[in-house]
């Protein structure tokens, strides 16, 4: 990575599934090189925002401006569970398949993408793991994984949903290291939590959403009680028949 | 007297050699299809196409005459048509593809078989369903020959990204590696490889060919590579096998590769080395670490 990536600029950003907003007239900015947690209660929008962020999931009004940067610019980590973990495949191709944008269809991968490899493995704590087969990984350990093909595939803007559900405290602090290692490189990272104790630790920047985003800044001004209750009441709120947003025009 | 048995068959009769090097190429490349269906959770699409390519044949006979060539095009322009249905159907709509899928091939089976009953095309239903081997002349051994040719060249080109979209199809979009073309890529192979085998083992027998070594492969494989060659292995075996009691036991060729097949399968599950039942039933003492 030679340069510092474009701020993603959020203007008046609204998904809606059926016309139901999942996310409501968002505007916001995250600046290049920025570390920002997500949170909020469940059904607030949060996946729903960073699928539009990274160009996965649509956008049903305003814009994203993503400056130079194409969606695939951006490493984008679902939330766990969908993938097969009984998928017949060694740990380190795994890890090769971050190589894709630099190697695609036909190009070689050779000793120098091996050994990278097996660095982001023992990067993660997981050196040496090459050559087993992911189905003999614990769900922290597959977690552990995921993060180091991230790591390979090297972008300038790194997005990661609930990356830390289910996952054990020795984990998750080895990988807030790796988190820190791309917000020390100048990346901009952008992570869906539920932990509020460790974004106040580790995250400087945080964005509250209920469906709208309740408050956006330094995490300190943002994790106040008031803002948590405005955002419940926000989330709880729920009309059977809504009319048509006056917004929307 | 037992190398007789097993050997003097193939030496002696021309049709026996025929028959077993179409076998074997068919072994080299339906096998390997049907383990990527299978770890894609399509294993039944296999079969839906099979019924699929049948009112194709049935009206490339009816047009062409009864012609290689003829219902080979039918039916690969029939598995072609509802590949593209099914998918473009499935995306529209958000339908699951293999309900999508079933919808379409039972409409085209119905409507293969009521071509082929109305109409004069001279096929015998039961050739098409079961196939006829022994039968395979040149023509058709060149056409098996060159479709698994093909098939194995285009498996080498696009593994790569068969492999990443068949385990994190999410992933390789979002990397810009594209997805739908490789699907689609990979589904005309298979109906190319079905429209092949019929020509030996008929549309419902084509898919055991290709089905059965490959569930079985992962019994003996833990990665995609090993459990491929498993599945080519199995199915090469099974080709000589069923043909030899085919001619000894005088049973229609077909099926009964198809139930060699089926018997390398079931010893897999049984016994394998990779999470089969013995594997199970077997208790082993746990390790000290």
């Amino acid at each position: 990575m030679s340069r510092a990536p474009d701020p993603i600029v959020l203007d008046n950003v609204t998904v809606a599934y059926d016309r139901h907003p999942a996310v409501h007239h968002v505007s916001g900015r995250f600046a290049p090189g920025s570390l920002t947690a997500i949170v909020g209660p469940n059904g607030a929008g949060k996946t729903s925002l960073v699928r539009a962020i990274t160009g996965a999931g649509p956008v049903e009004g305003g814009r994203i401006d993503r400056g130079r940067l194409a969606a695939s610019d951006i490493a984008y980590l679902p939330q766990q569970a969908v993938l097969d973990r009984s998928f017949p495949i060694l740990c380190r191709d795994v890890v090769l398949m971050g190589d894709w944008r630099r190697v695609g269809l036909l190009r070689r991968l050779g000793r120098g993408e091996r050994e990278a490899a097996e660095e982001a493995l023992a990067a993660v704590g997981l050196g040496g793991f090459g050559d087993r087969p992911i189905a003999s990984l614990s769900a922290g350990q597959f977690q552990r994984l995921l993060f180091a093909r991230t790591l390979r595939e090297d972008c300038p803007v790194i997005v990661l949903d609930e990356p830390f559900t289910a996952i054990d405290a020795k984990t998750t602090a080895d990988l807030l290291r790796v988190v820190a290692r791309w917000h020390g490189e100048g990346r901009t990272v952008i992570a869906v939590l539920h932990d509020q104790d460790l974004v106040r630790a580790h995250f400087p920047e945080t964005l509250l959403l209920a469906r709208e985003a309740i408050a956006w800044g330094r995490t300190a001004t943002v994790l106040t009680p008031a803002n948590a209750l405005r955002a419940r009441r926000m989330a709880e709120a729920w009309a059977e028949h809504p009319e048509a947003c006056a917004r929307a025009a | 007297m037992l190398a007789d048995a097993l050997l003097g068959p193939f030496f002696e009769f021309a049709f026996m050699r025929r028959a077993l090097v179409g076998c074997l190429a068919l072994s080299l490349a339906a096998p390997p299809l049907g383990v990527f269906l299978v770890l894609r959770r399509l294993s039944l699409i296999g079969d839906a196409l099979g019924h699929a390519i049948l009112p194709g044949v049935a009206l490339g006979a009816t047009l062409g005459g009864l012609s290689l060539a003829a219902m080979s095009a039918g039916g690969i322009a029939a598995g072609l048509v509802i590949v593209m249905l099914a998918g473009l159907a499935a995306r529209g709509t958000g339908l699951r593809e293999d309900a999508s899928l079933a919808g379409f091939y039972l409409v085209a089976l119905a409507l293969g078989v009521a071509i082929v009953s109305a109409g004069r095309t001279g096929v015998d239903l039961m050739d098409l369903l079961f196939g006829a081997v022994l039968g395979v002349d040149d023509g058709a051994l060149l056409f098996i020959a060159s479709v698994a040719t093909l098939t194995l060249f285009a498996l080498a080109l696009i593994w790569r990204p068969l492999v990443v979209e068949t385990f994190d199809p999410g992933f390789l979009h979002h990397a810009g590696g594209g997805g739908a073309l490789w699907h689609l890529l990979f589904l005309a192979l298979v109906v190319l490889n079905l429209v092949a085998a019929f020509h030996a083992l008929g549309t419902l027998m084509a898919v055991g060919l290709m089905m059965l070594p490959a569930a079985g492969a992962r019994f003996w494989s833990g990665t995609v590579g090993g459990q491929v060659t498993a599945a080519v292995v199995m199915a090469m075996v099974a080709s000589i096998a069923g043909l030899l009691v085919s001619f000894h036991a005088d049973v229609p060729s077909g099926p009964a590769i198809v139930l060699a097949a089926g018997v390398l399968w079931a010893g897999g599950l049984v016994a394998g080395p990779q999470g089969s039942l013995m594997r199970r039933w077997i208790r082993r003492p746990h390790l000290a670490a």
